[in-house]
């Protein structure tokens, strides 16, 4: 029940672009297309989840036992950059057409703060293995239901008469915000 | 000096970071509740952003082609280390109020774009420059849309009452949508200035800032995007 109240707060209570302000750029940049949005959630929810897995592991086995905790984020963001790079590698040889559809997206993902993020509130919330992994998976869902959804709408917005300031990010932003007052309905179902 | 003035300068108007670059949107909307926050946000990226300019330009001859933007994000991520050990020191509540975004300042876009673009091509001096222009032009534009924020959502400019006994303050400016849609009202509203620039010169009007992802310099990493 516990995991249960974890994945509902994580996706829709404090969703992590609309209520945590985190991945901002791909969430803006990306969602012109809702197939590319889709993609690009996809791989997020991938990375994240191993990256927040493996952080945990870093964190516990090797920064804690040493007393290096004031490297957590030069490490974190080296462990993210190298695995990023590491399955680029891997779905490349391993699973070709998986790395057609999510390829592109991956040399992104490094810069993208929602998978640091992820790691460093694992961390701070102080998260089992278990509670990391759910909690990751259900962060990434949280940004890929948003990346889709604003893609939606602006797929749809492409045809409307807007004035011509207001086109494109400016729009997409004062959308996203709409969205986010939206899931403000969500606020106090789980914390 | 004047080529010196010109690396600086296009930070504070031209290529104004959040606002005309559209860069680093996370920190703009997050710490920007009140102006102080933006303000100290805005201090903290101005020290990482110089600085990582100034070592990445020191370092462009050494640094091989392949493996420059791991470099990039090394010299980022250790003077965010730094600037986390000294906020803790001298700053502890604002290092509080700010929270996870102080690491985070190592994937805000800014950094790993202007070494891509500027630092690993120039020589140190403008590099510098580049990043303080840089630097200086985000802080204002986060002290100003947190002054907005706090004004309309508590009332207050930098902690000082502003507005009197009648104002009911407007929570919806400082949660997560006033965010959002305050920013994209400022973008609308530098389009319409720079429209209303270029009708003057006879010019067509665009549509930008186009933010497209393309701008962060991550992209440069992979050939075809």
């Amino acid at each position: 029940m516990d995991y249960f109240v974890l994945i509902i707060a994580a996706i829709f209570v404090n969703n992590i672009v609309l209520a945590q302000y985190l991945g901002n750029c791909p969430f803006i940049g990306t969602s012109k297309d809702s197939g590319v949005a889709m993609g690009m959630g996809l791989a997020v929810v991938f990375v994240a989840t191993l990256a927040a897995a493996i952080t945990w592991c870093v964190q516990k086995y090797l920064l804690a036992p040493n007393d290096l905790n004031y490297l957590q984020t030069i490490t974190f963001i080296l462990v993210i950059a190298s695995l990023v790079q590491f399955v680029e590698m891997f779905l490349k040889k391993a699973v070709p057409p998986l790395y057609r559809s999510l390829g592109i997206f991956l040399p992104l993902i490094t810069t993208n703060c929602a998978v640091l993020g992820i790691a460093i509130i694992c961390q701070r919330e102080e998260f089992s293995l278990v509670e990391t992994i759910i909690f990751s998976i259900a962060s990434g869902v949280g940004f890929m239901l948003a990346l889709v959804i604003l893609a939606g709408i602006r797929e749809r917005l492409d045809l409307a008469r807007v004035p011509v300031s207001l086109k494109g990010t400016p729009l997409a932003l004062i959308l996203a915000g709409l969205m986010s007052l939206a899931f403000f309905a969500f606020k106090g179902m789980a914390s | 000096m004047s080529r010196l003035w010109k690396e600086f300068s296009k930070g504070l108007w031209k290529d104004l970071p959040p606002f005309k670059l559209v860069l680093g949107l996370c920190p703009v909307l997050a710490v920007t509740k009140t102006a102080d926050n933006g303000f100290g946000m805005g201090l903290a990226v101005i020290f990482v952003l110089a600085l990582s300019n100034m070592l990445v330009s020191m370092l462009r001859k050494l640094i091989p082609a392949k493996v420059r933007i791991a470099c990039f994000i090394v010299v980022a991520a250790s003077l965010v280390v730094c600037v986390e050990l000294l906020m803790q020191t001298y700053a502890y509540p604002l290092y509080l109020q700010l929270g996870i975004f102080v690491p985070l300042i190592v994937v805000n876009c800014i950094i790993l774009g202007r070494a891509e673009a500027f630092a690993s091509k120039n020589p140190v001096h403008l590099a510098v420059a580049d990043g303080l222009g840089m630097g200086v032009g985000f802080t204002l534009s986060l002290t100003f849309l947190g002054s907005i924020r706090e004004l309309f959502g508590y009332g207050t400019w930098f902690g000082m009452q502003v507005m009197g006994d009648w104002f009911q303050p407007f929570t919806f400016m400082i949660e997560a949508p006033g965010a959002f849609v305050c920013l994209g009202l400022i973008l609308a509203g530098m389009n319409t200035l720079t429209n209303w620039q270029r009708k003057n010169k006879g010019l067509e009007a665009i549509t930008g800032p186009v933010h497209d992802c393309k701008s962060c310099g991550m992209c440069a990493t992979k050939p075809g995007m």
